[in-house]
């Protein structure tokens, strides 16, 4: 059951030109991990901040609940947020800014120590070290959560969280993402997250709203959004993936035939009611591309015939740049096997064939 | 919370410009009948007859302006801009200095403060402590006095010298406060540049500091020369009946001579000069 | 950069430094002098300060310039803060004619001010009184402490605020338990500012005043100008202490935090 919905909501700022938020849509399920991602400017934050109240929208609904939203004002709704920079009063100790919201609330005198302690330890804050320190005196890590127990103290339906790793570094993030999809997990509130960086995305999400200039490109699962991108922007905005050009010929069977630059024949998985005779486009995620001799094709394979260019070495996989006729460059990911003992068969300037099965390339969408 | 409260709130909420209106009305009210209102009545009043007692009378006349044209009045308009431009040149001539070493300091928090300080101080106290020591029975004659070196008190108050002393005494906190503000914006690392491309100290701080100090300096020079323009008191106290500047003529205007309209016009010449003075450092900003 | 070769620029600065206090110091040192017309030092007294008791004129000054200076910041500290919000973050109409207003206060001459208010009370029939120099004050105080709270605001962050919204306050109440927190040095500088010039002013205060009695600096000012006895030292040293604990008491509370719980 959808606890909130976006129907063609749109914003647009006051001296912009395009719209910053352009008619999207999309429901949000009870407990599940949302994130909105795309580069700067896509609007993400921006559709966060609409969930929020913080923005009005000019056209669209928005429900909450089962209710209109727009004429709640923030303190209205029942939502927790997380801010980039934590939004920590600088004034207050770290107990009585977690229970700055309980206060406002009118939650009475006795109960807010309690729920305030359960708060910090479910963010692993240990109460008697923290409770009297300031903001200040505290890691980035450590605002952080603070700023969650802060939201989640209130117990909200939804909590929003506006790219809150993003100034923590590396080895900490990786860790806190997997905190955070543990407590979504076990509170059962729906989490609302806005990124620009897809592994995070990929790691913690159910559902993934791909945005680029101001609309969804793509809504899915990661699954879907990583093995399935539907536009170039998607495909390789998430991971990586080479982009073939080709020409349509015919249906085959579940298939499509489609012809390449250089004349030879691939077999396209992808949905009817593609027009023969048209030009399409083609991903192809490295990894799920192999590099055979140039006549030792398996059966069933698309293959393109090219030179090694370079071999990079990067530790776990190798990556293989295969310059093809034309001018193009297909890059290849295969695993290392261990370069000391059992060594990649070739080596820059050899002909090689890069070959990859129907099913693993993606038609794509014009975008 | 109140079901009128929350009405309140989601009314405005709705209207965010009404409330920014709402909002800057009590203080833009206060300013537009207490500032702009009495100089308008005065512009008016500069340009009517004077009445009987000293007020106006209704009819329109540019005589008030036109009298500033004698030489009397062009004296004290001389002076009045002279003196300002020397104060102005005095303080930037001793506070770049002070500016330059606070820049360089360690203890730059405790220097500033020092300068800061007088600022705080009432600028009565201050013209006096000049009093105290510039009068006939002063500090500085005594002890003149008391060494032999003079015979009889030199008069040095109520001397054009007695004026300038107190526009730089009183002033000079302003000239070093921007300069500093720019100076400490500069990357050392341009004079290090310059010294290892062979410019000498001299060189380096005309080509370079002094250059890239400009900002500051046309703010410290902006912050002395308006209220020096405009000064009152200073002329008052240690200028006596000689040295009237404009401030000291308008004042007499209003009070003694009781001429309402002429004091206006003053007023508004010297407005003039004061406008003329912060176009031109915009201007010069903007370069 | 040798310290020898830029001597001279550390040697005039420190006769500036000189020049900027030894007066001060100096009138402080001789309002303790027993002799009364000569600057020989004849012994210490505090018959000055004493003699500063029985000047009811003083005395009646000081009580009035505390009122009006009291009076004057605390409403334009009030006007001056909604100002200064609503310029540094709102846009509505006449924003930018609203802006170039307050710097007119700042550049005028303090004697067109003055007259300017003179010919204004007269016109509209208003008696000169310490009510007078009190809407005088708070007219030129509202432009210094906008300028001075606006100045802060430039650099805070929003996102305080947005995130009490979703906590819950509304808007009046974000506006009391984290904005003003949050503004307070800059509040309390603006408002010390005020009063400082308000204690301080002369020409504005003796044009519009009136014939009545007055503020201080209006009774000091005749004083002075008639170069009596060190009571006018001792005057200003008593005003000089005065101001430094105004500072003193404005340091104090803007280095607490205030950590008083908002009461729900």
């Amino acid at each position: 059951m959808a606890i909130a919905q976006f129907i063609r909501v749109s914003k647009r700022f006051a001296a912009a030109t395009a719209p910053a938020v352009d008619a999207v849509s999309f429901d949000l399920e009870l407990g599940e991990f949302f994130s909105l991602l795309g580069p700067s400017g896509c609007g993400k934050t921006t559709t966060l901040r609409l969930l929020a109240g913080l923005e009005t929208a000019d056209g669209g609904e928005i429900w909450l609940g089962g209710e209109r939203a727009e004429s709640k004002r923030p303190y209205q709704r029942r939502l927790g947020m997380v801010f980039q920079n934590y939004a920590l009063f600088p004034h207050l100790n770290v107990e009585r800014n977690v229970a700055f919201g309980l206060q406002r609330h009118r939650v009475p005198r006795a109960e807010i120590p309690g729920r305030v302690e359960r708060a910090l330890e479910m963010v692993q804050l240990n109460p008697a070290e923290f409770s009297r320190r300031v903001p200040s005196e505290l890691s980035g890590g450590q605002r952080q959560r603070v700023a969650l127990a802060r939201a989640l103290v209130l117990e909200p339906d939804i909590l929003l969280l506006d790219e809150p790793l993003g100034a923590i570094d590396l080895k900490l993030r990786k860790a806190m993402q997997l905190e955070l999809k543990q407590l979504n997990r076990s509170l059962g509130i729906t989490f609302v997250y806005v990124t620009h960086d897809q592994d995070e995305a990929l790691t913690m999400s159910d559902r993934i709203a791909v945005m680029d200039r101001g609309r969804i490109v793509q809504l899915g699962s990661p699954a879907e959004i990583y093995e399935n991108p539907r536009t170039a922007f998607v495909a390789t905005f998430i991971g990586e993936s080479n982009l073939l050009t080709g020409r349509v010929v015919a249906r085959s069977g579940e298939l499509w035939e489609v012809a390449a630059p250089d004349g030879s024949r691939m077999l396209v998985s992808g949905a009817a009611g593609i027009i023969e005779g048209s030009s399409i486009q083609l991903a192809i995620r490295p990894e799920w591309m192999d590099l055979f001799s140039p006549h030792g094709i398996p059966s069933g394979e698309n293959a393109i015939q090219g030179t090694v260019d370079e071999v990079i070495y990067l530790g776990e996989m190798l990556r293989v740049l295969v310059a093809l006729p034309g001018g193009a460059r297909l890059a290849v990911a295969v695993r290392n096997e261990g370069q000391l003992t059992r060594p990649l068969q070739w080596r820059r300037g050899d002909a090689v064939a890069v070959g990859w099965r129907p099913e693993d390339c993606q038609l794509l969408e014009e975008s | 919370m109140s079901r009128l409260r929350q009405r309140v709130l989601s009314w405005f909420a709705r209207r965010p410009a009404l409330a920014a209106v709402s909002l800057v009305t009590p203080g833009a009210l206060w300013l537009g009948l207490f500032f702009v209102l009495p100089m308008l009545l005065m512009l008016g009043a500069s340009v009517m007859p004077r009445g009987i007692y000293g007020g106006v009378e209704p009819g329109f006349t540019l005589e008030h302006y036109r009298r500033f044209l004698d030489p009397l009045y062009l004296q004290v308009l001389g002076r009045t801009v002279g003196w300002s431009i020397l104060a102005t040149v005095a303080c930037l001539l001793l506070g770049y200095p002070v500016a330059w070493v606070i820049a360089r300091s360690r203890h730059r928090n405790l220097l500033l403060f020092l300068v800061v300080l007088p600022f705080w101080t009432s600028f009565l106290v201050r013209t006096f402590a000049l009093i105290f020591l510039l009068r006939d029975t002063g500090l500085i004659n005594t002890i003149l006095l008391r060494f032999g070196l003079i015979q009889e008190p030199l008069a040095l108050l109520y001397t054009p010298f007695a004026v300038l002393l107190g526009l730089v005494y009183g002033f000079l906190p302003f000239m070093v406060l921007p300069i500093y503000a720019s100076l400490e914006k500069l990357d050392q690392s341009l004079d290090e540049a310059a010294e290892v491309l062979g410019a000498r100290p001299a060189a380096r701080f005309f080509k370079v500091t002094l250059p890239l100090s400009f900002p500051g300096v046309v703010a410290g020079c902006l912050l002395v020369f308006v209220p020096a323009l405009g000064s009152f008191i200073t002329s008052d106290l240690l200028g006596g009946a000689k040295q009237v500047m404009i401030g000291n003529l308008v004042q007499n205007q209003f009070t003694v001579a009781r001429n309402w309209p002429f004091g206006s016009a003053a007023s508004f010449i010297l407005m003039a000069i004061v406008m003329l003075g912060v176009t031109l450092s915009i201007r010069s900003r903007a370069r | 950069m040798s310290r020898r070769r830029s001597g001279w620029v550390w040697g005039i600065a420190g006769a500036v430094y000189l020049f900027l206090h030894l007066p001060v110091l100096v009138l402080v040192a001789f309002s303790f002098n027993a002799s009364k017309y000569s600057v020989e030092w004849t012994g210490f007294t505090l018959e000055w300060y004493r003699r500063l008791l029985e000047r009811t004129d003083l005395l009646r000054g000081l009580q009035a310039s505390l009122i009006v200076g009291t009076v004057s910041t605390l409403v334009a500290t009030v006007f001056g803060t909604l100002l200064a919000l609503a310029l540094a973050r709102r846009r509505f109409p006449g924003r930018r004619a609203l802006e170039g207003l307050l710097y007119f206060p700042l550049v005028t001459p303090e004697v067109v001010v003055g007259i300017s208010l003179l010919v204004l009370f007269v016109l509209l029939g208003i008696p000169l009184g310490l009510g007078t120099v009190t809407i005088a004050h708070i007219a030129f105080n509202i432009a210094f402490v906008t300028v001075v709270i606006r100045a802060r605001l430039t650099g805070m962050d929003r996102s305080l605020e947005e995130a009490a919204l979703l906590l819950g306050a509304d808007e009046f109440t974000t506006f009391r338990t984290v904005t003003i927190p949050q503004l307070w040095p800059g509040i309390v500088a603006g408002a010390l500012l005020a009063f400082t010039m308000s204690l301080d002013d002369y020409v504005i205060t003796s044009l519009v005043s009136g014939t009545g009695s007055s503020t201080l600096p209006v009774v000091v000012y005749s004083m002075v100008r008639r170069n009596v006895e060190p009571t006018v030292n001792a005057i200003s040293t008593v005003i000089l202490v005065l101001t430094s604990v105004l500072i003193w008491v404005a340091q104090r509370l803007t280095r607490e935090r205030p950590l008083r719980p908002t009461p729900g």
